[in-house]
């Protein structure tokens, strides 16, 4: 069935970018503005407005959620969740997936230009919060002639700013997914980002983030703070039954040999080096270094006098929580204080941990169960 | 839509007002919610500990929390439900009283169902075969159940007179019909009753 073909409206559709001229006010007191907002949008909207889902990404995420990636090639990043005869679907609902500000991908962000001097902004850029983020998705709705959101979802990052939107916007919001998150950084995530951006600092390329003019960028840096990240996102035992101790293979010898060097002997150390170099082909550091500080000063109960609870009494929105069990980077805890936060405001909450070997992965692999879960969620909207 | 509950949930559900706010603890795949959502307009919500019984309440759309009756009680508000429902749980928790007294913390009124122990199938397997009853209710072997606080109807009626609980209404079920008040403590194999403190 062909969705309804959407009007000549350049606001709508794949690869778009809007210019926002109203400045906006960051939760440092700075004002950001103009703000480009690169998205994407799938189906369309229905005549009373009623089914806009909008899906947020994670730290090194995108706005092409279901599209092929222009620079990897690869299939959107949640294909399995948002697509046609998926729990997301642009044959039913209006989708829009917008880059977070402060990445790379087309949105303003360290990396684009300050009109105000004609260079790129680089560490000038604000230091932005997790709230910025959606607050200049708030703006690009407003741009977009969306007042309410049927939806909104997300994994990690995304379920950080998915858990945010009631908070700050709380008419706004019918329903809220929050998948593999957490209300807060704890102590050890922000450790983790901070072994990542001394990893790019160090890096003697990054010359206090000026290094747009020559091409000389800190990949190596980035390359490390990538690797060590990656970790995070894994499990022991899926690393384990992935690569165990194998040795990888060379030519001349196709099982492998210990080379009494520092060669990627094994597997593991191979495949991170890669997952390193490739990423360092598609991320701007400058962008690594202010994404992952604003999910670090993320923390909903201390934006609320240290109340979760609190941040949710305005809210009328249902939520939906999914941990999973293999996840040590936002463990079930984490979600489990979120539910207890909504249970005490009275909130309708719904949480499950699912059963996965993928560790913080887990929210963007095949998982049939989550599938069903956000699937039966959205609908039961519509009971 | 039309699907069988069981008896005791039936009685339930034919029990529950309508438009109440509803606890349903232990709600299991979510069957009694369901059809106290699309038949009573009840705004029920769920607390369940087996992750795919909460992701198959999930997906018909309930709002059901992954949790523990023991421990997870404690998060809710007082007064914030009319009803909790305690279905056939009772005696898997680790303190059944306590779990009763947060029932009826939580909800206005508090429906306690439990298999009940004294019927005449187990006594008479305890007392002739001398070993724990296997029975239609109470299927597992001593070791792998998860019944750890087996309970007796009168049992029950010396905690609910010890708290000092009010019974507002008790049932109970002999196979799928319900039976005389007359030695239910007897020839019940299934006890349902509503309190209130």
């Amino acid at each position: 069935m062909a969705s309804v073909p959407i009007s000549e409206d350049s606001r709508f559709g794949l690869r778009r970018q809007a210019r926002l001229t109203t400045p906006l006010n960051l939760s440092s007191g700075a004002r950001l503005g103009p703000v480009d907002i690169a998205y994407e949008t799938y189906g369309a909207m229905n005549a009373d407005k009623s089914n806009v889902i909008l899906i947020c990404h994670a730290l090194t995420g995108d706005q092409y959620v279901a599209s092929d990636h222009p620079v990897t090639g690869k299939p959107g990043w949640w294909w399995r969740l948002v697509g046609v005869g998926k729990p997301v679907d642009p044959a039913r609902h209006f989708i829009v997936c917008s880059n977070v500000i402060g990445s790379c991908m087309g949105s303003s962000g360290p990396a684009s230009i300050d009109p105000a001097t004609g260079d790129p902004h680089a560490m000038r850029f604000p230091v932005l919060t997790i709230a910025d983020m959606v607050r200049a998705q708030a703006a690009l709705l407003d741009h977009l002639g969306v007042e309410r959101l049927s939806a909104v979802i997300g994994g990690s990052m995304g379920g950080m700013q998915a858990l945010t939107w009631p908070t700050l916007f709380p008419d706004r919001v019918e329903s809220c997914i929050v998948i593999a998150s957490t209300a807060r950084h704890s102590a050890q995530n922000i450790a983790f980002h901070e072994v990542g951006r001394q990893a790019i600092m160090a890096d003697p390329h990054w010359r206090g983030g000026d290094y747009y003019a020559d091409g000389q960028v800190p990949s190596a840096g980035l390359a490390v703070a990538r690797m060590a990240a990656h970790i995070t996102y894994l499990s022991e035992a899926g690393l384990t039954e992935k690569f165990g101790r194998r040795l990888q293979g060379r030519p001349e010898n196709p099982n492998g040999a210990k080379t009494f060097g520092f060669d990627a002997d094994f597997q593991v150390e191979s495949y991170l080096r890669h997952q390193g170099l490739s990423f360092v082909e598609r991320f701007d550091a400058n962008s690594y270094l202010y994404i992952t500080r604003a999910m670090d000063y993320y923390d909903i109960a201390d934006d609320h006098g240290g109340s979760l609870a609190k941040a949710f009494t305005a809210t009328k929105a249902r939520f939906c929580l999914v941990s999973f069990d293999t996840d040590w980077l936002y463990p079930t805890a984490e979600s489990r204080i979120i539910v207890h936060a909504l249970n005490a405001s009275g909130a309708q909450a719904s949480f499950v941990e699912l059963s996965s070997p993928f560790g913080h992965d887990a929210f963007l692999l095949e998982c049939p169960e989550l599938n069903r879960v956000v699937d039966g969620f959205l609908k039961g909207g519509r009971a | 839509m039309s699907e069988t509950l069981r008896p005791d949930l039936a009685l339930i559900a034919r029990t529950v007002r309508q438009g109440a706010r509803v606890l349903d603890v232990g709600c299991g795949d979510g069957a009694l919610m369901a059809a106290l959502r699309d038949n009573a307009q009840v705004d029920a919500r769920g607390l369940e500990i087996d992750g795919s019984n909460v992701a198959a309440a999930v997906g018909r759309g309930l709002s059901v929390v992954q949790g523990d009756a023991d421990t997870d009680l404690g998060y809710y508000p007082d007064a914030s439900f009319d009803y909790a429902i305690l279905s056939q749980t009772l005696q898997t928790t680790r303190r059944p009283d306590l779990v009763v007294e947060e029932l009826l913390r939580i909800g206005g009124q508090a429906f306690v169902s439990f298999p009940n122990f004294a019927h005449w199938r187990g006594r008479i397997s305890l007392l002739w075969g001398g070993r724990m009853p296997v029975t239609r209710l109470l299927p597992d072997t001593w070791y792998d159940t998860l019944n750890i606080h087996h309970v007796t109807v009168d049992d029950f009626r010396a905690l609910v007179k010890e708290r000092g609980w009010t019974i507002d209404g008790q049932w109970f079920l002999k196979g799928d019909r319900e039976t005389t008040h007359a030695n239910a403590n007897l020839f019940a194999e299934h006890a349902v009753f509503l309190l209130r403190k």
